[in-house]
């Protein structure tokens, strides 16, 4: 760390780069007003991941459905997570943002911001499903047999024995997910509203200056942080847990 | 009275066919042992008595129900059958209280109130009342395994089958779940057995049954199959199972 520091702060450029990267003064005076975009950025995150928890739960629950009978369902489960996560994200946010809206269709929303949102929806659901179904496939499948033998219907030991088990066993890795989804949060910028990422390329283009683009990475890093430490501090709980219950 | 009839039960996994034609009768208040080597079938039965195993051929009646009869209704049967399995299979993400209260309340519909009443009555008659906040984890495999009992009870079977309750026990713990299963069968409890214990088989049971691929080669009184056993391959079991030191 310390010789690339080295490194970059003796290269030829480097006075240049702090100019035009490192300016205090431009900071300071940016600030305000990228904070004040990028909580649209938290707002547009906490939307989508409400509703991604949902739906990422039924497409889960849809793929994991046993027997021929829910064999379409299964199908279309497979088929909606293998499309939404083979597709880039940011293909996705154009051909809602700009097609949807396009069409013209009267009575939905014309906003593209909303369309752009509903593609975040659609690709993290895709990508959460997979970490919930992992969860379900986790718990052994005695336990569901426990539970229909208490005369409990599949969805009942559904809800109250395997969801249950499964969803605690994947809040790391889900917490994970929706760290990537805060920063994409920023592709959002690519077909219009103005959230931090494009607050800051209009501050950048107006004084030549690339400090704003530091200033928002250092909010995107700021909301991360405590998510992630959020997520050690859960996976280290499970393992003190887990070789508590072995201890016992 | 008869309370459950199997007849001609065929069953296969793939192309192995681990029932073939199994003709079974249990009275009220009476207690049958299954015994025979590992791979006999003897789990596959009370799975299928139990409808956990869908039966490719013959049927089952509970009292003049036919278990199964097309479109009966399955959760409403189980609820009427108890199954202990080997493992325990207790929900881990539940105190023993709500182990044993889930199905009354969930299955049986029973107000909260009166499923915790009947679980308490239940824990303390089988010495598990100070167990009752506690989480399986944190219980001895004898105590795992009487909560298992307790909590298949709760239903209020007019059925009990038991699976090997007592082989992933250590030794010193066997003799607590026998004891309770003991109490079960004074009680009039009516239980269809799958055991290795061939002492206990003899002391508790009305019947025991021989299974040997997938039939039931002999069945009698335990004095007469333990004592005098008619046919070759039972004499051979019975002498292994001595041999092993299982049956003094
Ligand atoms: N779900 C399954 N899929 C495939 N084969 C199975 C399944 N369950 C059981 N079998 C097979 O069926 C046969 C009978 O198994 P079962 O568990 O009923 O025997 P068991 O008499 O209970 O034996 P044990 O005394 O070891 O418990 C075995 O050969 C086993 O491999
Ligand atoms: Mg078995």
């Amino acid at each position: 760390m310390a010789a690339i520091a080295l490194v970059v702060v003796n290269s030829p450029g480097w006075p240049e780069v702090r100019r035009s990267f490192f300016d205090l003064d431009r900071f300071t005076g940016s600030f305000p007003d990228l904070a004040r975009a990028f909580l649209l950025n938290v707002r547009i995150f906490l939307i989508a991941e409400a509703i991604i928890l949902v739906t990422a739960l039924i497409v889960a629950v849809m793929r994991s459905l046993p027997g021929p009978v829910f064999f379409p369902l299964r199908a279309l489960g497979v088929l909606y997570a293998d499309f939404f996560r083979g597709v880039p994200t940011i293909l996705v946010i154009y051909l809602f943002g700009f097609g949807v809206p396009a069409l013209g269709i009267s009575g939905i929303p014309r906003s593209p911001l909303v369309w752009a949102v509903v593609a975040l929806v659609l690709v993290y659901t895709a990508y959460v499903s997979e970490v919930y179904r992992a969860g379900i496939e986790s718990v052994h499948p005695s336990q569901e047999a426990a539970a229909r033998s208490l005369g409990l219907s599949r969805f009942q030991a559904l809800r109250f024995v395997v969801l249950p088990q499964a969803v605690r066993r994947v809040v790391p890795p889900l917490l994970n997910d929706f760290i990537g989804l805060q920063k994409d949060t920023a592709l959002v910028a690519l077909i219009g509203p103005v959230e931090a990422f494009r607050q800051s390329q209009i501050k950048v283009a107006a004084s030549f200056n690339y400090t704003p683009y530091l200033a928002t990475a250092l909010l995107f890093v700021l909301l991360t942080v405590p998510l992630a430490r959020f997520t050690d501090w859960l996976v280290a709980r499970d393992r003190r847990r887990q070789l508590a219950g072995r201890a016992a | 009275m008869t309370l459950l009839r199997v007849e001609g039960l065929r069953k296969s996994f793939g192309r192995e066919e681990v029932l073939r034609g199994i003709d079974l009768a249990v009275s009220e208040h009476e207690v049958v042992c299954l015994i025979g080597a590992s791979g006999s079938g003897k789990s596959t039965l009370l799975r299928c008595v139990n409808l956990l195993e869908p039966v490719d051929e013959g049927r089952i009646f509970l009292k003049e129900e036919e278990l199964t009869a097309r479109g009966v209704d399955v959760d409403r049967l189980r609820r009427r059958v108890g199954i202990v399995f080997q493992a325990y299979n207790l929900f881990p993400h539940m105190s023993v209280l709500r182990n044993v209260t889930l199905g009354p309340t969930e299955a049986l519909k029973l107000p909260r109130r009166a499923a915790e009443e009947r679980a308490e009555e239940l824990l303390q008659r089988f010495g598990l009342a100070d167990k009752r906040d506690e989480y399986p984890d944190r219980l001895s495999g004898g105590q795992q395994q009487r909560v298992a009992i307790v909590r298949a009870l709760a239903m209020r079977p007019e059925l009990l089958l038991l699976d090997e309750v007592t082989s992933a026990l250590d030794p010193e713990l066997v003799g607590e779940v026998l004891a309770l299963i003991r109490e079960l069968a004074e009680g009039g409890m009516t239980m269809l057995i799958a055991t290795h214990e061939m002492s206990f088989a003899r002391e508790t049971a009305d019947r025991v049954c021989f299974l040997d691929g997938g039939q039931i080669l002999e069945e009698g009184p335990p004095e007469r199959i333990f004592s005098s056993p008619q046919e070759l391959r039972t004499r051979r079991f019975l002498q292994r199972i001595v041999a092993a030191g299982r049956l003094q």
